[in-house]
């Protein structure tokens, strides 16, 4: 007890040093003199004494949990069972969801709401296809942008230049996204980790930067204005129309994307890329081709970008570079871990709390990024995991002769 | 009986360490073959050598898989190795700590399967067909090493023997003719090393595979092997049959030292 208010003092004291300049100075320009607003002082230690106490309360709490989980989860079958209870329960829950809000959205909210959930449902898709990078190959990509980048660009040059549609333009953009994840793959095969992660990040950058300057092709910084959104049939739709037709558009997309990644995790390619990220190698020692392994996670979760990207170009009906900035890659990144490595239900959730919430929250925007930090430091403290730790597909024994019978009670009884 | 693999010469060096001296030995069909040494001898940068995973400085790695062409190895890729058929367990145990039991063993099944990307999306039926195979496969060998109502936990979770016994499982699921277990009685009690030896036993007998072994339980040694190695400082000191090796002087000396 005493040692507790001892920490917290000095944390409050702490916190106040920090703060002083900030918080307690204000500089009068006009009157020329300095303002001492002492009574801030008060708050900033009662606040910061008051939520290290919880922060060190909850963290205990934790720990003891950890221990208590660990002792109990040697080899038992409760566990199993457990495990596939939460997996049908994910299922059913990510899918009511969507049916639930393809019915409300559109029909009762306004075309402002509406494009709101069109971007939170974009970023459902991206997050999608990263998970498939990070989440399950492990491979940390922090240039991703660059391929959603590549698709809008792919849209809006085609189009400015071919006239070719939306529609056409999306499979053209996933092939072409997916190769340039194959293209950049190929030089960062060797590498892991952190450098991973920077050489990554320098490739989306590079990409932005080739956008913004090769002004001939890219039109530069400028961008490209007048992208049309997908007709619906040759029908011209009104604005709130387009945004109706762009929100169905979107959620089978989000749709196509779930359904794909929960087949693929339960695959021979899948699993070879959870392998991958578990230990790369045993991975090749069990006759797995990390090159391909690796080659195919960049280039489907590029694939899936680039759908996306021709999408974002139709919605905002202008392409520049300003929207590709790392601060994209920040945000996708943080969507998959946040969510839970390699969790669909993870992704779709945190997605909606980073992209909804912000929007929601716009009376305290100052604070955004502020509260986006803290909630990403709490996160890995306290559910290193992600909100949805990803539960694997369970097998079962299919039904054979009467010898395996009895294996089969085996398995039935956990 | 046929030789499955041959070593000529082959040589390792770190540095100036030479971990592997001009090694040259031969295992052959369905036989249990160990390979013993003091701590350091280099057993397992032998076995790193001829799976891939090391480059050997110089000499060269045959193996002769049956009914086919014998291939040079020395210096290809791990996961070539493997699908040529041979599998190993490591040392330090690399299991897939967050997949399960299960899909542990289905891994091992990847070279032998060849479904990607669009079978899975589109369940084809190949890929659907595929994919019940290889978990039949896969309780079938789970079975056999009494593990299949252990099938849905995590890999992390297990004991430490089960980790030991389900890294070979995963092995056998590459289908191997040769498979080599680096220390696979490590950690285990009495009891559980009883299990394994008639494990291994089983699968030669049954399965038909060559099996090198890297052990420090003599009992274990003594008692299944064909054949023993013995090497010291990356040479080979000794080969012979248990009750030649028990008698050799150079063994008796390289154990207990001067
Ligand atoms: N990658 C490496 N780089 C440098 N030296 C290495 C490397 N791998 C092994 N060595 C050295 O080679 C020698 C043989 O090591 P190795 O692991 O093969 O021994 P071992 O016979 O398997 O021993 P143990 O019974 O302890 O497992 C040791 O001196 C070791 O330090
Ligand atoms: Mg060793």
């Amino acid at each position: 007890m005493v040692e507790n208010i001892k920490k917290s003092s000095i944390i409050a004291v702490w916190f106040i040093f920090l703060s002083f300049p900030l918080v307690v100075l204000r500089v009068d320009y006009i009157d020329k003199t300095i303002d001492y607003r002492w009574h801030n002082i008060l708050w900033i230690g009662i606040g910061a004494f008051f939520i290290s106490w919880v922060w060190r309360y909850f963290l205990k709490r934790k720990n003891e949990s950890d221990k208590s989980s660990e002792g109990k989860n040697q080899g038992t079958s409760a566990s199993t069972s457990r495990f596939q209870v939460q997996k049908i329960f994910e299922h059913k829950f990510a899918l009511l969801g969507i049916l639930i809000a393809a019915a409300i959205v559109p029909q009762f909210m306004s075309t402002y709401q509406t494009s709101i959930f069109i971007t939170a449902m974009m970023y459902v898709v991206l997050g999608l296809g990263l998970n498939i990078v990070v989440g399950m190959a492990g491979l940390l990509d922090l240039g991703y942008v660059a391929f959603y980048a590549v698709g809008a660009y792919t849209y809006g040059l085609l189009n400015l230049h071919f006239g070719l549609g939306f529609w056409i333009s999306i499979p053209i953009a996933g092939v072409l996204a997916a190769s340039f994840g194959v293209l950049l793959g190929i030089p960062v095969l060797r590498l892991r980790g952190d450098y991973l992660a920077i050489v990554t990040l320098g490739f989306g950058e590079i990409v932005r930067l080739v956008l913004e300057n090769w002004d001939v092709v890219t039109r530069g910084p400028s961008g490209i204005p007048g992208i049309p959104k997908p007709a619906f049939f040759g029908v011209k739709l009104g604005f709130a129309g387009n945004m109706t037709y762009l929100f169905y558009i979107i959620l089978a997309l989000v749709v196509i994307a779930m359904v794909a990644t929960r087949r693929l995790q339960s695959s021979r390619i899948g699993r070879s890329w959870v392998a991958l990220r578990e230990d790369e190698i045993a991975c090749q020692a069990m006759g797995i081709d990390t090159t391909k392994a690796k080659l195919a996670a960049f280039g489907l979760g590029a694939f899936w970008a680039g759908i996306i990207g021709v999408f974002f170009a139709a919605k905002s009906s202008f392409v520049s570079p300003m929207s590709f900035t790392f601060f994209e890659s920040a945000i996708i990144l943080s969507i998959v871990v946040l969510g839970g490595m390699g969790s669909v239900l993870g992704v779709i959730l945190a997605a909606g709390i980073l992209i909804l919430l912000p929007e929601y929250l716009r009376f305290m925007a100052d604070y955004r990024l502020l509260i986006f930090g803290a909630l990403m430091v709490v996160m890995m403290v306290f559910k290193p995991g992600g909100l949805i730790t990803n539960i694997r597909q369970q097998y079962t024994l299919p039904k054979r002769n009467s010898k395996e019978e009895l294996a089969e009670l085996h398995s039935s009884e956990t | 009986m046929a030789v499955v693999l041959k070593t000529d010469k082959i040589t390792k060096s770190f540095g100036g360490l030479l971990a592997l001296d001009e090694m040259t030995l031969d295992f052959r069909e369905q036989e249990i073959v160990a390979l013993i040494g003091p701590n350091g001898a280099g057993k397992t940068t032998f076995f790193n050598n001829i799976t891939g995973m090391y480059t050997p400085t110089s000499g060269t790695v045959e193996i002769f898989p049956p009914n086919q062409k014998s291939v040079k190895i020395q210096g290809m890729k791990p996961n070539l190795i493997t699908e040529l058929g041979l599998a190993r367990t490591f040392q330090n145990i690399r299991l897939f700590g967050n997949m399960t039991v299960i899909e542990n063993v289905m891994v091992g099944r990847h070279c032998r399967t060849k479904s990607h990307i669009f079978g899975a999306v589109f369940q084809t039926s190949s890929f659907k067909r595929e994919e019940k195979e290889s978990v039949e496969k896969s309780f079938a060998l789970l079975e056999m090493i009494n593990m299949s109502h252990l099938a849905g936990n995590l890999a992390k979770n297990l004991s430490y023997a089960d980790q030991r016994r389900l890294e070979i499982a995963r092995a056998l699921a590459t289908d191997p003719f040769l498979l080599l277990l680096d220390e696979p009685a490590a950690g285990m009690n009495p009891q559980e090393t009883e299990d394994l030896d008639q494990l291994i036993v089983h699968l030669r007998d049954e399965l038909k595979i060559t099996i090198l072994l890297i052990e420090h339980d003599m009992k274990l040694v003594m008692k299944i092997s064909d054949r023993i190695f013995v090497m010291n400082q990356g040479r080979l000191i000794a080969q012979g049959t248990p009750v030649e090796i028990q008698n050799n002087p150079e063994v008796i000396k390289a154990y207990l030292g001067e």
